[in-house]
């Protein structure tokens, strides 16, 4: 494990930070004050938090409709964030994305995204002008299950591999697209042989596992980084919550979700690693997590209050009106 | 007579049609939902609207397909199965999701009669949701249609209730064209009379909604209710108007329009789609270069502005015409002659 104290403290502090805004959300969209559609990323942190720790502002992520994770993960302001989904004036993209289109490019992050497959090929593009510049950054995509059945997915897998960018295709399969479960929309189940179909070398993960992810994204990028071309981390998980708010689930058996929080749970396993080998203890994760909560309901109650754009909003951002 | 919503008023030509007709086929993401879940439950999601509820139960997966997500492949499924004899309705769910399969869609389908000589029947319905109001923001909201329109080869669609939805539903899946069948996702839970049995409503003839002396409406979808709600006001003032809902963008009643026109010497074209190249400026140069002199005062159009929709409500609110923005475009073509 290559991770000091600092860095341990900063990624558990990450997933946190993305399982409390997820559970408040979770709450705070029976009030009905949050409009459209919300994907919560609830149950995958490790995912979004293993991968991200590698990169910084100057590498890319493409994201998805359940980008929550992965813009908190990139360092996007959770503030910001919160506003946006609140569909605030000040919100990170103005009100005008909310949930599925937080994008905050300064910080690298080019986008959630409403298109399934939308991400992968964009950030091909991404990964082009990392090439290019020749300074060892890549480009990341998140992809679900479902996501990599899309066309346009197995396009970005081809090209990135004939063009042998630095791109690094994350998929992230917890087990359903929708109403519909991976044991029958994924021909083929193992998704990381696809992938390894296109010469594009897979590193599997337990989506549950932090450090599992870690090692992982380690290795895809000691490939990309090092010009040797697009690689791909395979992670299994679970997301805790319905498709999106309001879902009523018929198609998971009663109890299933319990059964992951209660015997897989990243955060979990996590505090149970590190306090067991003595590197961080307990008081201190106690500690992350009392801040965390305060820091998301300090997020939440400012969104709430805040200001909503006014209507003559609509006409900006745009190069033309009729 | 039964007072159900426009889900309901699909759902039941569903049913129906493919209980007349074992060629009729249903497929898309989740029209059924639950396969491969945990639960052994189907029909978990019937739709993502509910729009294709206890299809599977009736017909079974073989003629009630849940696809994986791959657009361009329940388009691409459904154009040859359309083309070996099946009489597919395939559903992409949001309207928006067209960009995806957009190659199957106008240089398939819409392309097969014309392009083989007439050989080719190409029964095929493209069923979605469309438009704002529901705060799904920029890819899960726009109108689509106007592009569909603009394609030679499609047939298209947009119902504003549910008698009107049944009826064209049937006679969408009767059709040998490609039919893209546009549903707003706000008029979903409208409730209207809808006979029980079987009736089909042929294209290309619209529906007087209201009429009146004053002006000719034209609107679509979600638009004819709120021309409605800005007729009960203008009424207040004893101004009444034609109401005309086309129903069918594509073929055109041009005939019914340009009748009304000639008696009331004034249009408002509403639509929700952006105004350049929308269904608006398409009617409204018709009008133009076909009752240029039955016209009292320029047209008026009210459409979206030209913007993707936003997400906030307060900005969803001020992109979508409502019955406001109808009422003054009235009084606007009233007062300019
Ligand atoms: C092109 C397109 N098709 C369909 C949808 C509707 N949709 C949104 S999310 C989703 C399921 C995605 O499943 P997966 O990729 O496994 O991601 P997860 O939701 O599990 O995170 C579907 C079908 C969409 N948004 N875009
Ligand atoms: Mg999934």
């Amino acid at each position: 494990m290559q991770l000091n104290r600092d860095a341990l403290l900063q990624a558990y502090r990450r997933m946190r930070t993305i399982r409390e805004f997820e559970e408040r959300l979770h709450i705070e969209n029976r009030t009905g004050e949050i409009a459209g559609f919300t994907h919560l990323y609830a149950g995958q942190e490790a995912v979004a938090v293993g991968v991200c720790e590698h990169l910084t502002d100057k590498d890319w992520i493409a994201s998805t409709h359940r980008g929550h994770g992965h813009c908190i993960a990139k360092g996007c302001d959770v503030g910001g964030m919160m506003k946006e989904i609140y569909g605030r004036a000040d919100g990170l993209c103005k009100g005008k994305g909310g949930s599925m289109h937080i994008a905050d490019l300064d910080k690298g992050m080019l986008g959630a995204n409403a298109i399934v497959g939308g991400g992968p090929p964009i950030a091909v593009g991404a990964a082009i002008a990392a090439k290019l510049a020749g300074e060892g950054h890549v480009a990341v995509s998140f992809t679900g299950d479902g996501g990599s059945n899309q066309g346009t997915v197995l396009e970005a897998l081809n090209m990135a591999a004939v063009l042998k960018v630095p791109k690094i295709f994350v998929f992230e399969n917890n087990g359903y697209s929708e109403h519909t479960g991976a044991a029958y929309a994924l021909a083929g189940q193992d998704l990381g042989r696809r992938v390894e179909g296109f010469g594009i070398p897979v590193f599997r993960a337990d989506g549950f596992d932090f450090f599992s992810v870690y090692e992982a994204m380690r290795q895809a990028l000691e490939v990309s980084r090092t010009g040797g071309g697009p690689a791909a981390v395979y992670a299994t998980c679970t997301r805790y919550f319905g498709h999106f708010e309001g879902d009523p689930q018929n198609y998971r058996a009663k109890g299933e979700v319990e059964k992951f929080r209660e015997e897989s749970d990243c955060l979990k396993g996590f505090r149970a690693r590190v306090t067991e080998a003595g590197l961080i203890d307990a008081a201190t994760l106690d500690a992350i997590d009392a801040e965390v909560l305060g820091e998301i309901d300090a997020a939440t109650v400012a969104a709430k209050s805040a200001a909503p754009p006014v209507p003559a909003d609509v006409l900006t951002d745009v190069y033309i009106s009729y | 007579m039964p007072v159900i919503t426009l889900r309901e008023a699909l759902n039941e030509a569903l049913h129906l049609e493919m209980a007349r007709d074992p060629r009729v086929i249903v497929l898309g993401e989740d029209v059924s939902g639950g396969a491969g879940g945990t639960s052994g439950q189907r029909d978990a999601a019937g739709g993502i609207f509910g729009v294709t509820k206890g299809l599977i139960h009736k017909f079974g997966d073989g003629r009630v397909i849940d696809t994986p997500i791959s657009e361009s492949c329940i388009i691409g499924a459904a154009n040859g199965a359309a083309l070996a004899g099946l009489r597919p309705v395939a559903e992409l769910m949001f309207a928006d999701f067209v960009g995806v399969a957009m190659d199957q869609i106008f240089n398939q389908a819409a392309k097969f009669r014309y392009m083989f000589g007439g050989k080719a029947r190409t029964p095929l319905v493209i069923r979605m949701s469309f438009g704002a109001g529901m705060n799904c923001a920029a890819q899960h909201s726009q109108t689509i249609y106007p592009f569909m329109t603009a394609v030679p080869g499609l047939k298209v669609v947009v119902p504003s209730n549910p008698y009107d939805a049944k009826g064209l539903l049937l006679t969408a899946i009767r059709d040998d064209d490609p039919v893209v069948f546009f549903e707003h996702k706000a008029l979903y839970s409208r409730k209207g009379e809808v006979p029980e049995g079987d009736y089909a409503i042929p294209f290309g003839e619209a529906a007087l909604v209201r009429e009146g002396e004053h002006a000719t409406i034209v609107a679509l979808g979600r638009m004819v209710p709120f021309a409605e709600k800005a007729l009960e006001k203008l009424n207040a003032d004893g101004i009444t108007c034609d109401l005309i809902d086309p129903r069918t963008t594509s073929p055109l009643d041009e005939e019914t329009i340009l009748e009304s026109v000639s008696n009331t010497g004034r249009l408002v074209v509403v639509d929700e789609s952006p105004p350049r190249c929308s269904v608006a400026s398409d009617i409204a140069a018709i009008v133009a270069q076909k009752g240029f002199r039955d016209l009292k005062a320029p047209i008026q159009i009210v459409t979206a502005p030209h913007t993707p929709v936003p997400f906030a409500r307060e900005l969803e609110r001020a992109y979508v015409p409502g019955p406001a923005q109808i009422e003054a475009a009235v009084r606007k073509v009233l007062a300019d002659g």
